[in-house]
């Protein structure tokens, strides 16, 4: 639904365009490179140009009432502002224009900031580009049509996509605000990784005991739609109105009968567990019909169809389905799909970590005892495969366990970043380790990294506990003995930075402290909600400091450790930030659109049509009997491709007519 | 030599090394390459590849000197398809490998080559590709060829293949860098059983003392390095160690009795070139392959069978053996 908010105005009074240039110093951003004056003088020179004017910071306060006062005064009745990127402050300096009683698309920004000045090594031909760019604007500005902003309704409900802690977080603060909440997540259950550990540090708190209640609470709530076992699989729409179509995966037991009383697991045919249990990082096997741990939420069980008899070979006796009371079973399930409207998106779509495998040296997959730092998490969870107890592959107890910091992470050859958590999780493991099996603990770490609250005196409080600590790089582990005490052990090679010399110290059980990675669809992820992410994958937050939820798709927003390595605490304050900015948003009733739809030239059309079948929101109609084709601006999303595709020119679009660009170009290209 | 038709040549380039103290490895590289049917032209006038203390002094000089064989192997064969240039001395093959890549990467090192070969009237188009013979043997030559011309199966013989350092590092062309496996893949192919340790790629203590009498400069860091690999080969039971660079084979050989009497352990582990190892699985003559010039080569094998049982694969190859 859109409406006018201005009410019509007529064009520009008092005959053409008069230009108003605002050249921007950005401190010395832009004037430590650009000569200002120069291109002030330059631009005071350009045809319709009626005033030029420089300041020292134009975003702030009274940078824009320069603006605004111009316009009021009647001197200028079109604006162009020289600073950064449109992306950064377009939308600041179109509401000045608009407050100084203009169209707010009487306005051009020129970049010559991260066009012009950051970019370019020699003042002259800084200043050279600068005055080029001013003058393209100045040539495009004074073409603008006189156009009015459009508003789109919010549709009221939110989306979450991710159920870990972060999606949790976010989807009970919007739904305890009265919003329905749709959490979408790909796994039979909720919980994400933070269901996987025993305990959390530095408070040392009981995982479950803080996360499972949310959980519960996710389920019972009125106001969230749970969607188990599915995923996202189209986006369609801009922020306030996207329609989302989320495909249901088949467990073959229906969702709304099964109770998770797992008597059909203890019934089936399978008398002990043979297959790999992902949950448990394959440290344990389950059976073809399984529930990932006993508080899983939903508690539904779910069939593997890669190893249940019946899907693969069709004769089974189902003692499953005699064992289910409710009848719950239905293994001709196929997938089904929903498509919902929304008005925001918060993706949380977390991480995975770091594949061990990837360093040979570190011998994990090679030697039994070499164990990831989530492996051990399994083992140390109460609810794990060894019931909490800390063994190894042969079930004897280590009695020295070393810990290897930084696995995958700070990194040239793997992942320059520091993950942000492994020294925390590292120094939470040698406790638990050391509380239960007494084993003596080394710790190699490159830096300790412990900013946070309660994070350095937890620390302090491991290290009094004797763990040891080596300061160096591990160089590898191998199960080359060099002497009768190393015999039957691992050996971890390290330097010992601290005392100079390189250090061989036998152990039984060697962790590795892996980092956290993007997952690895995070590409595809990002181009069905249309963000982007950076090189290694994370998603990208609108502005580092002051945007960090928002994303540059607006209605997108982020949480947790999809946008980069985040522990707990600060998973949640981001899930709670998203949130609010939702709720804000989803408040306010309405968003403000570009005025960039599309229009046919109707003396231009030819009837050719191309136009009306390439059009992806069905905005264009033909009247057959005028052989003419016509776009319906309130469908039209301003995408573009029907002014791309017309063979005659008869599509134009606001904002982006052949002549502005025309214009635009003549302008950079008449002065450089 | 053989009179047997080849049907490609490689330009071989020695370096200092393979020509001196171990010219057993060129020798039974030759006798195997031409066995196999394929033949090998030593660079002419080659020079030293500046694999030596040069780099630690100038960078770009010992570049030079590389990207001078480089260029010469260009010269020598014109047109426009590539050169392989084949080092077997693992320390040539990385510095060759440096310099081509210099050559081939823009910026002032480049320039500053280009120039060097231009005041001696040569010039690199690019087409040297840096090659190492257990690469040849194993993706040109191919494993079934292998196979083919063994007439000796190593049965029941468990060889230790060492990597060393520079066939895989910094460069890992054709193998991995943590775990190679080509040598031990040539080993299985001559009826052998390669043997699985982890240290084939763990310092021989050479480059403490590179390009000289090795052990020279820092005898107890060399002697401790190279006698973990002999003891731990030895402790995997491996009746022989076989490895792919001069350096490597005269630090495993040489100091063995030196070794026992400093640890007070007996070491006694055979120690040749895989290229050795494979001449006698094809039942070329020792001499040829100069096991003569080993200090204590010992093969827990048949000995060799009678000339008329080699010379029936050899006649199917298409010529007879020398």
């Amino acid at each position: 639904m859109l409406e006018h908010e201005l009410t019509p105005r007529p064009p520009a009074p008092n005959g053409g365009p008069r230009i108003g240039v605002y050249v921007c110093h950005c401190g010395l951003n832009i004037a430590g490179k650009v000569d200002i004056e120069q291109v002030v003088t330059f631009a005071s020179t350009l045809p319709d140009v009626a005033v030029a004017r420089d300041y020292k910071f134009m975003c702030s306060d009274p940078g824009q009432e320069l603006i605004e006062q111009d316009l009021r005064d009647g001197l200028v009745n079109r604006v162009v502002v020289a600073s950064c990127s449109p992306l950064m402050h377009e939308a600041t300096f179109r509401r000045a224009t608009q407050e100084g009683g203009q169209s707010p698309f009487y306005f051009q920004m020129a970049s010559i900031r991260e066009h012009v000045s950051w970019v370019t090594a020699d003042g002259e031909d800084a200043t050279g580009k600068a005055k080029a760019l001013v003058a393209a604007a100045v040539r495009r500005v004074a073409l603008h049509e006189y156009l009015e902003p459009r508003k789109a309704e919010v549709q009221p409900d939110i989306m979450v996509v991710g159920g870990g802690i972060a999606g949790i977080h976010a989807a009970l603060v919007m739904a305890d605000a009265g919003k329905h909440v749709y959490l979408v997540e790909r796994e039979s259950t909720i919980g994400g990784h933070m269901a996987k550990f025993d305990k959390t540090f530095p408070t040392l708190d009981c995982a479950a005991c803080i996360l499972t209640p949310k959980m519960s609470q996710v389920r019972s709530h009125p106001n969230i739609t749970l969607w188990t076992y599915s995923d996202v699989v189209g986006v369609e729409g801009f922020t306030g109105d996207f329609t989302v179509r989320v495909r249901h995966r088949p467990r073959y037991v229906k969702e709304e009968l099964c109770t998770g009383c797992l008597e059909c697991i203890e019934k089936c045919i399978h008398k002990q567990g043979k297959f790999e249990d992902e949950w448990n990082e394959g440290l344990s096997k389950r059976k073809p019909i399984y529930i990932p741990f006993p508080q899983a939420t939903p508690p539904v069980v779910v069939v593997d169809p890669e190893a249940c008899i019946w899907f693969k070979t069709g004769k089974c006796p189902q003692t499953c389905i005699d064992a289910c009371e409710r009848d719950a079973f239905d293994f001709e399930q196929t997938e089904t799909f929903d498509e919902v409207k929304v008005g925001a998106i918060v993706l949380a779509t977390g991480f995975k970590t770091f594949q061990a495998e990837r360093m040979p040296e570190y011998g994990y997959g090679l030697y039994p005892n070499v164990y990831t730092s989530l492996e051990v998490e399994r083992l140390l969870n109460a609810a794990g495969p060894t019931g909490g107890e800390v063994v190894l592959r042969d079930g004897s107890e280590p009695k020295v366990v070393g810990i290897i910091h930084c696995v995958g992470s700070r990194d040239a050859k793997h992942n320059l970043w520091c993950s942000k958590v492994c020294c925390m999780y590292s120094l939470k493991l040698a406790h638990m380790v050391k509380e239960r099996t007494g084993a003596e603990v080394y710790n190699f770490y490159i830096d300790m990294r412990t900013p946070g609250k309660g994070y350095e005196e937890f620390y302090d409080k491991i290290l009094r506990e004797g763990v040891h600590m080596v300061r160096g790089r591990v160089a590898g582990v191998t199960d080359e003995a060099a002497s009768p005490e190393e015999e039957g052990h691992l050996v971890i090679r390290a330097e010992d930075t601290l005392i100079g010399s390189v250090r061989r110290i036998p152990v039984d059980m060697v962790i590795l402290a892996v980092g956290i990675t993007p997952q690895p669809d995070a590409q595809d992820v990002r181009r069905m909600f249309n963000i982007s992410c950076g090189g290694e994958g994370f998603f990208t937050e609108r502005h580092p400091k002051l945007a960090p939820v928002s994303t540059f798709t607006d209605g997108v927003f982020l949480a947790g450790a999809c946008q980069g390595p985040k522990d707990i605490p600060d998973t949640v304050a981001q899930a709670g930030a998203a949130a609010a900015e939702v709720l804000a948003m989803v408040d306010r009733g309405f968003v403000m659109l570009e005025a960039n739809t599309a229009h046919i030239e109707d003396e231009l059309c030819s009837g050719c049509k191309t136009c009306v079948g390439l059009c992806p929101f069905s905005a264009i109609a033909f009247d057959e009997e005028r052989k003419r084709a016509s776009v319906n601006e309130v469908v039209c999303k301003g995408c573009g491709v029907c002014v791309a595709a017309c063979p005659s020119g008869a599509a134009q679009q606001h904002l982006f007519t052949d002549e502005e660009i025309f214009a635009e170009i003549e302008g950079v290209l008449a002065y450089v | 030599m053989s009179a047997r038709a080849v049907s490609t040549r490689y330009a071989y380039f020695p370096g200092c090394s393979a020509d001196g103290v171990g010219r057993a490895f060129t020798e039974s590289l030759y006798a195997v390459f031409e066995h196999l049917g394929y033949g090998l032209d030593e660079l002419e006038d080659w020079n030293c590849c500046g694999a030596t203390a040069w780099p630690s002094v100038d960078q770009d000089q010992a570049h030079a000197l590389s990207a001078r064989n480089l260029a010469l192997a260009e010269d020598r064969a014109p047109g426009a398809d590539p050169v392989d240039v084949l080092a077997s001395c693992t320390g040539c093959y990385r510095a060759l490998l440096k310099a081509q890549e210099a050559l081939g990467t823009a910026g002032p090192t480049q320039v500053k080559l280009g120039r060097a070969l231009a005041a001696i009237g040569l010039d690199s188009e690019g087409r040297a590709r840096v090659r190492h013979p257990v690469d040849i043997l194993l993706n040109e030559i191919g494993l079934d060829r292998i196979r083919q011309a063994v007439v000796r199966p190593l049965t029941g013989v468990k060889v230790a293949s060492y990597y060393g350092c520079q066939l895989i590092r910094p460069f890992s062309t054709f193998d991995d860098q943590y775990d190679p496996t080509s040598m031990d893949r040539l080993v299985e192919a001559l009826g052998a059983e390669p043997v699985d340790w982890p240290l084939k790629t763990r310092c021989c203590g050479g480059s403490c003392y590179c390009g000289g009498p090795v052990i020279g400069a820092m005898p107890e860091a060399t002697m401790q390095l190279s006698y973990a690999l002999l003891r731990e080969a030895a402790k995997r039971g491996a009746d022989v160690i076989v490895s792919i660079c001069p350096l490597c084979q005269f630090n495993l050989e040489g100091f063995q009795d030196r070794m026992a009497k400093r640890f007070g352990h007996p070491v006694d582990m055979p120690s040749g070139f895989i290229t050795q190892l494979m001449g006698i699985a094809m039942g070329i003559d020792e001499k040829r392959l100069g096991i003569h010039r080993l200090l204590r080569w010992r093969l827990p094998v048949a000995p060799a069978p009678e000339p008329a049982a080699v010379g029936a694969p050899a006649a199917e190859e298409g010529g007879g053996d020398a």
